[in-house]
């Protein structure tokens, strides 16, 4: 789950990392008022999208005064920000962060992750702050440092002290360095994030360690252990069809093709994704409706699906293995009955109860395209769709 | 022979009067798994399915001498649930469970490091050696015994696979799904090793997905050790960067873990490597009847195939 920058160094703040003073603006008149409560020779209007990149797309501006503040934030609410990690159709902006403008004296990169090979947190951090980390990553992997934290022992002030050596920060910094990442620790385990990443992490010209901004992504799984994050959600920040798939936990993606497909688990779906594409078509989703289906959830992924105006065709396959056959052929069947299917639907089914499946849709009179394969499936389903592009 | 379970497997199922435990159980009883006791707390000294129910794992493992367990717990309690197996000293414990949060893992791992068990998943199928016994969740009828070796982050799509193989009449040793999350107990690397050292098996079909680099670390060995034919499909090769394919750990993170990449290391290691999902079973039929052919004129060096690729490279 992602959460917007405000909220983030609102948790960060409370975990006592240093963040800039600064108030969440919805519209203009708040936004000149922050400014003057603030009461900073600068501020930054900042908006607040759950992708990076604003920046350089127009989406982080200096004010040096209230009414420029509000100017700025009238101009930007609403606008639509496009950067490399929003796609080509860009987010509106509909909140702002204005925040105190700091002097910079240098920008670090700090973030903390769960690395899979050691299966523990590790602290990466480097020296080219502000900076995209992942080119960073790329042409000079030598100027990432990371420091792995080992479970059993925790965090302890020799990691702090080995990263901002490392970074070539002063003595007495790398000493303000250590309650510093201790408190980024424990932001990140105790709110079982994913990501928690400072972008950058500055020096002030008067010698402090100040988040400038902040990423924090929480780990799905971990969520029934805060409630209270609910309330952090921004529906407007998710594709409608994607919330309203997930209201009845259905895992879908919605992607820019034209062939629906519905499948049971991941990997089988991610399968069936590229088997669609060597067959000439492209998929229109992701979509994985779990090992525990029922009748209804078949029939809202049905509904969802359909809703999508660019798909021609769909295909579901399914291997069932505790998702019985006959279950999900009943539910296509009462899905069927209800929402008028407008483009043809083709149905490859595998594994348990397969014969009763079948017989269910034989007799059901329904005009749907049975495949032998998963291969005959997904070609004639880009068949249906108005063949190969 | 097989990996992981065979016929002498002793098997423990933690939650087995729940829902899904009782189903699951039952499925495995009727396959031939020699299910030997149940834990669901409070409940110890009941019977379930005729299985005797215990309190704790400990107590299961001295009164049954069980050496295995599968966990059908929630996901909130998977974590105590595999640390008790842990605990009592279980060579090998099986999570079914899907949704473990991660940081939960982190612990997990960190106690298996200095133990004597070995965890296989979380968020998978399980294990199943055809004919001998299955500890999961996978269709038993779909499989045969054979010579095949299978291991997969994916569950149905490891279905698919074992579904292409037993319609070409070729079997499978043991089928192993090490599961889609970040952090697991089993990677690809263990189960290709166990493969490589298992006589009954003759080849292994690796089914991989995108992200991490897991693939890429296991075709680094078999490049290096493994001499039986490898047969390999990634999923994933459509998907976009930044978005979690469903599984935790199936998501293109900066530039990293795509399809492309691990097809380009499985490649420089020899692997016969499978665009399509639907030619898994054709490519190990293929392979399996050329690994013969090989094996055959290595008994006579200066058979023709050999001498022709010979000439073409000059």
């Amino acid at each position: 789950m992602k959460i917007h920058e405000y909220q983030a160094k609102a948790i960060l703040a409370k975990f006592g990392v240093p963040v800039p003073r600064g108030e969440v603006a919805f519209n203009k008149g708040e936004a000149r008022d922050a400014a003057e409560r603030l009461g900073t020779p600068v501020v930054v209007v900042k908006a607040q999208i759950h992708a990076g990149g604003r920046g350089k797309a127009g989406g982080v501006k200096i004010a040096k005064s209230p009414e420029e503040a509000g100017a700025l934030a009238e101009r930007m609410l609403g606008m639509k920000l496009v950067t490399p990690q929003t796609g080509e159709e860009g987010r509106i902006v509909r909140r702002l962060l204005v925040e105190e403008g700091l002097d910079i004296q240098r920008e670090l990169y700090l973030s903390v992750l769960v690395d899979r090979t050691a299966a523990a947190p590790v602290f990466m951090a480097s020296a080219a702050g502000g900076m995209d980390i992942e080119e960073v990553a790329k042409e000079r992997r030598e100027a990432i440092l990371r420091e792995t934290i080992r479970p059993e022992t925790g965090f302890q002030s020799y990691h702090a002290r080995k990263l901002a050596f490392g970074l070539g920060l002063s003595a007495e910094l790398a000493q303000k360095a250590v309650p510093f990442l201790q408190s980024v620790y424990r932001a990140f385990l105790e709110t079982d994030a994913s990501l928690l990443e400072i972008n950058p992490l500055i020096v002030t010209g008067d010698g402090r360690l100040v988040a400038l901004d902040a990423k924090v992504n929480f780990d799905d799984n971990a969520l029934y252990r805060h409630p209270e994050f609910k309330e952090l959600r921004d529906l407007d920040e998710e594709t409608p069809l994607e919330v309203e798939a997930s209201k009845f936990k259905l895992n879908y993606i919605k992607l820019d093709g034209t062939i629906a497909c519905m499948v049971n688990g991941a990997g089988l779906a991610m399968a069936t994704m590229d088997i669609i594409k060597l067959s000439g078509g492209s998929p229109a989703n992701f979509l994985d409706v779990g090992g525990d289906a029922s009748e209804e959830r078949v029939k809202n992924a049905f509904r969802i699906l359909l809703s999508d105006p660019n798909v021609k065709a769909v295909f579901i396959n399914v291997f069932g293995g505790i998702l019985r056959c006959d279950m999900l052929a009943s539910g296509i069947v009462n899905a069927a009955k209800e929402l008028k299917f407008r483009v043809p639907v083709v149905v490859r089914m595998e594994g348990t109860n397969v014969q009763q499946g079948r017989e269910i849709l034989r007799s059901s009179g329904l005009n749907l395209t049975v495949a032998s394969d998963m291969k005959d499936g997904a070609e004639k389903a880009v068949a249906l769709a108005g063949g190969a592009r | 022979m097989s990996i992981l379970i065979d016929k002498s497997t002793r098997v423990i199922v933690q939650g087995l009067t729940g829902r899904e435990g009782s189903y699951h159980a039952q499925q495995m009883l009727d396959y031939g798994s020699k299910i030997v006791a149940g834990v669901t707390p409070g409940k110890g000294g009941t019977k379930h399915l005729g299985v005797p129910v215990f309190n704790t794992v400990a107590e299961a493992v001295s009164k049954t001498g069980a050496n295995a367990a599968i966990a059908f717990v929630p996901p909130p309690y998977a974590a105590d649930g595999i640390l008790e197996a842990i605990d009592a000293a279980l060579p090998l414990v099986i999570c079914i469970a899907e949704g473990v949060p991660v940081l939960d893992m982190v612990r997990v791992a960190a106690a298996l490091k200095n133990s004597k068990t070995r965890l296989v998943g979380p968020n998978c199928p399980g294990v199943i050696s055809p004919g001998r016994c299955k500890m999961g969740i996978m269709p038993g009828f779909i499989h045969k015994q054979g010579h095949v070796g299978v291991v997969s982050r994916s569950g149905t799509l490891t279905y698919e696979t074992v579904g292409q193989l037993t319609a070409l009449g070729i079997g499978q040793s043991t089928c192993v799904g090490i599961g889609g999350d970040p952090i697991i107990g089993t990677s690809f690397l263990d189960v290709v090793r166990m493969l490589n050292d298992d006589p009954d098996t003759h080849a292994i079909v690796m089914i991989g997905e995108i992200g991490g680099n897991a693939e890429e670390v296991a075709a680094e060995f078999i490049k290096k050790n493994v001499k039986k034919p490898v047969v390999s499909f990634v999923a994933g090769q459509t998907a976009p960067p930044g978005r979690r394919m469903g599984h935790a750990g199936a998501i293109i993170d900066g530039g990293k873990g795509t399809a492309k990449e691990k097809y380009a290391a499985m490649r420089a290691a020899g692997i016969h490597t499978v665009e399509s999902p639907a030619d898994i079973g054709q490519t190990v039929a293929r392979v399996l009847g050329k690994s013969k052919a090989k094996s055959v004129s290595k008994a006579r060096p200066k058979s023709k195939p050999v001498a022709r690729s010979k000439r073409r490279k000059k």
